[in-house]
């Protein structure tokens, strides 16, 4: 091939990877983009209601189409109450069943459990609301509830937060199915973290003597804090921005109680019920807000978490 | 002393019986929950789920009809965001792991992308409806899909790089010292390798999507007619779903479970497919 030729062919390909690297870069670049695009459009949104309201907005807890008074307080706290319900739940559960997949349940079953628990995390939200509306409610109206009432709710001091109307649904039902739905995901990170920790730290453990148990406490968790701690970040990520599975069965009413039986409201349901429908400025601009809002919670969370489980695989990263 | 020291492992195997019995108890729960929820999904869902599902549109409240105006609007939405999102996906996936290795773009990105992974769906329903439903002033199938394939994004993103990050240097290298330019590389050698993977990740996409709610209630809201313009407001299986569970009455309630019952069997049955690709992968090379 004459020199001439070769060094053209050899031009048009190095033009072409610098297309294509930029390509790919421009693609990578859009990801920050949509970022910096939600932020935005979502600061613009709220702007009336922050020129209306300014800081008060998060602590009033007024809610007044008919008058045009917007307050974020109730759905804030009916968001915050409801996912601290259900990390309560799901934190206790996905440990053990990370346990139980890590570290007891024979070799054969490891792989169908795990899909069985990763389908469950693949259930749309809204299936949980369904199922949570038209079974599980009634029956927690009909059961669980006179019960909590009558023993826990004569206690003193957490007594008032379990005494009410056995209405089936309320924050308390919306807490438990969203720790249903949190449970999968929180699970598998955990089980995820625990495979990372290295088999000779173990094997000294067991060979030392210690029971199963034991190495689970005293050498795995340790091992481990950092990620469990950013898989139950992720897990509550996921939890304050739910939005079906929570509408469902929260009950959607403006109001601040002090019973979990209560119905309430969360930033997402209040979004889901009502932006569609929304009239006036004001109103659809508070919305937004709240929105805004619970984008910056969840960005917060979930970044901690991020951080944390890539703390985790660095230090995997030099230990090996 | 021999005593405590009985006492001593007495009290430890019982702690670890105990622990390691209540471990297999969180187990039991988690399941029972599938179980049940997919039970109640067969034992209501079945019964609704006739031809008619196929052939007749939403009704009005009080008389019988079909789905099939929702279940077109939502394949239509689905697979237009997939194609969306998939490109931009796959190339933002490929800068991270072939070209990334250098600059802050690629840690920054792969960050925002893993945030954005869970960021709550609600709100990019919330920004679709300020950029676009907005501007052109009513609901439509294309805010949908908007919506829709800027949820794609991330999950393409992270399972094509975790896929070529499994393809070996050497390949690369290969295919290097024959002269090869990089693009032709990437898209003959370490894309083509991770093929099945990436189909793998794009499936998982399509299985999240297709059970989305949050976002379309205000991008595509509904439409209770047969319509085929994705210019006007169109009918998806979710929402007519949240409308219909939530009414009073039985005709759209019994329509809601059999679309939910469609819903999450389609959505299983992409997650357990997608998993069987994925595993016979490492097996073919």
């Amino acid at each position: 091939m004459p020199n001439f030729l070769r060094e053209s062919l050899h031009k048009r390909q190095t033009v072409l990877d610098s297309v294509f690297r930029n390509l790919t870069r421009f693609a990578a670049f859009s990801v920050l983009g949509l970022l910096a695009a939600i932020i935005a459009s979502l600061v613009v949104g709220s702007m009336p209601a922050i020129h209306a309201f300014g800081f008060g907005f998060i602590t009033s807890p007024e809610w007044d189409p008919v008058n045009d008074q917007y307050g974020a307080l109730i759905p804030i706290v009916g968001t915050l109450i409801t996912s601290g319900i259900a990390l309560l739940i799901a934190i206790p559960v996905s440990l053990g069943i990370a346990i139980f997949l890590t570290q007891l349940a024979p070799q054969w079953m490891r792989r169908p459990l795990g899909i069985a628990v990763e389908l469950l995390a693949g259930i749309p939200s809204i299936i949980y609301g369904m199922w949570g509306l038209f079974v599980f409610a009634p029956l927690f109206a009909d059961h669980v509830e006179p019960w909590l009432n009558d023993h826990i709710g004569t206690w003193p001091l957490i007594g008032p937060f379990f005494s009410g109307p056995p209405m089936g649904i309320g924050m308390l039902t919306a807490g438990i199915i969203l720790a249903i739905m949190i449970i999968p995901f929180i699970a598998s990170v955990m089980r995820d973290v625990f495979d990372v920790v290295p088999t000779m730290l173990k094997e000294s453990a067991y060979g030392l003597g210690a029971t199963t148990w034991e190495v689970m406490m005293k050498v795995v968790l340790p091992y481990t804090k950092i990620g469990v701690v950013g898989g139950i970040m992720l897990g509550l990520g996921r939890a304050l921005g739910e939005t079906m599975a929570v509408t469902f069965v929260i009950g959607n009413a403006h109001e601040l109680n002090q019973s979990l039986l209560m119905p309430g409201n969360s930033i997402s349901s209040a979004l889901a019920n009502e932006f569609a429908e929304a009239v006036g400025e004001l109103y659809t601009s508070s919305l937004i807000e709240l929105g805004l809002i619970l984008f910056f919670i969840t960005f917060v969370v979930l970044s901690l978490a991020r951080l944390m489980l890539h703390k985790l695989q660095q230090r995997e990263g030099h230990g090996a | 002393m021999v005593p405590n020291m009985f006492d001593l492992y007495l009290r430890r195997r019982v702690i670890n019986s105990v622990g390691l019995g209540v471990s297999v108890l969180a187990m039991l729960f988690g399941l029972f929950w599938l179980g049940w929820i997919l039970w109640t999904l067969l034992v209501n869902g079945l019964p609704g789920l006739g031809m008619h599902v196929f052939t007749q549109t939403t009704p009005p409240p009080g008389s019988s009809g079909g789905l099939v105006n929702a279940i077109f609007g939502s394949l239509m939405m689905v697979v237009i965001a997939t194609f969306i999102g998939t490109p931009i996906g796959i190339l933002a996936g490929t800068y991270l792991a072939e070209f990334g290795q250098r600059g802050w773009l690629a840690p920054v990105t792969r960050f925002i992308n893993d945030v954005l992974l869970s960021a709550p769906s609600i709100v990019i329903g919330l920004f679709v409806y300020e950029i676009y439903v907005m501007k052109v002033g009513h609901f439509s199938g294309w805010g949908g899909t908007i919506a829709l394939s800027i949820l794609v994004i991330p999950v393409v993103i992270r399972t094509t790089e975790n896929m070529l990050r499994l393809i070996p240097n050497s390949l690369r290298e290969a295919a290097a010292a024959l002269g090869t330019p990089q693009w032709k590389i990437i898209n003959f050698v370490t894309l083509r390798a991770a093929r099945a993977g990436i189909l793998t990740g794009v499936l998982l996409a399509v299985a999240r999507i297709s059970g989305e709610t949050a976002p379309l209630l205000f991008t595509a809201l509904n439409n209770q007619f047969w319509s085929t313009d994705m210019n006007q407001p169109m009918a998806n299986l979710p929402v007519v779903i949240f409308q219909f569970a939530m009414s009073p009455y039985e005709d759209w309630q019994s329509l809601a479970w059999a679309g939910a019952l469609l819903i999450t069997l389609s959505v299983l049955i992409l997650n357990i497919v997608a998993r069987v690709m994925f595993r016979q992968t490492p097996n073919s090379h």
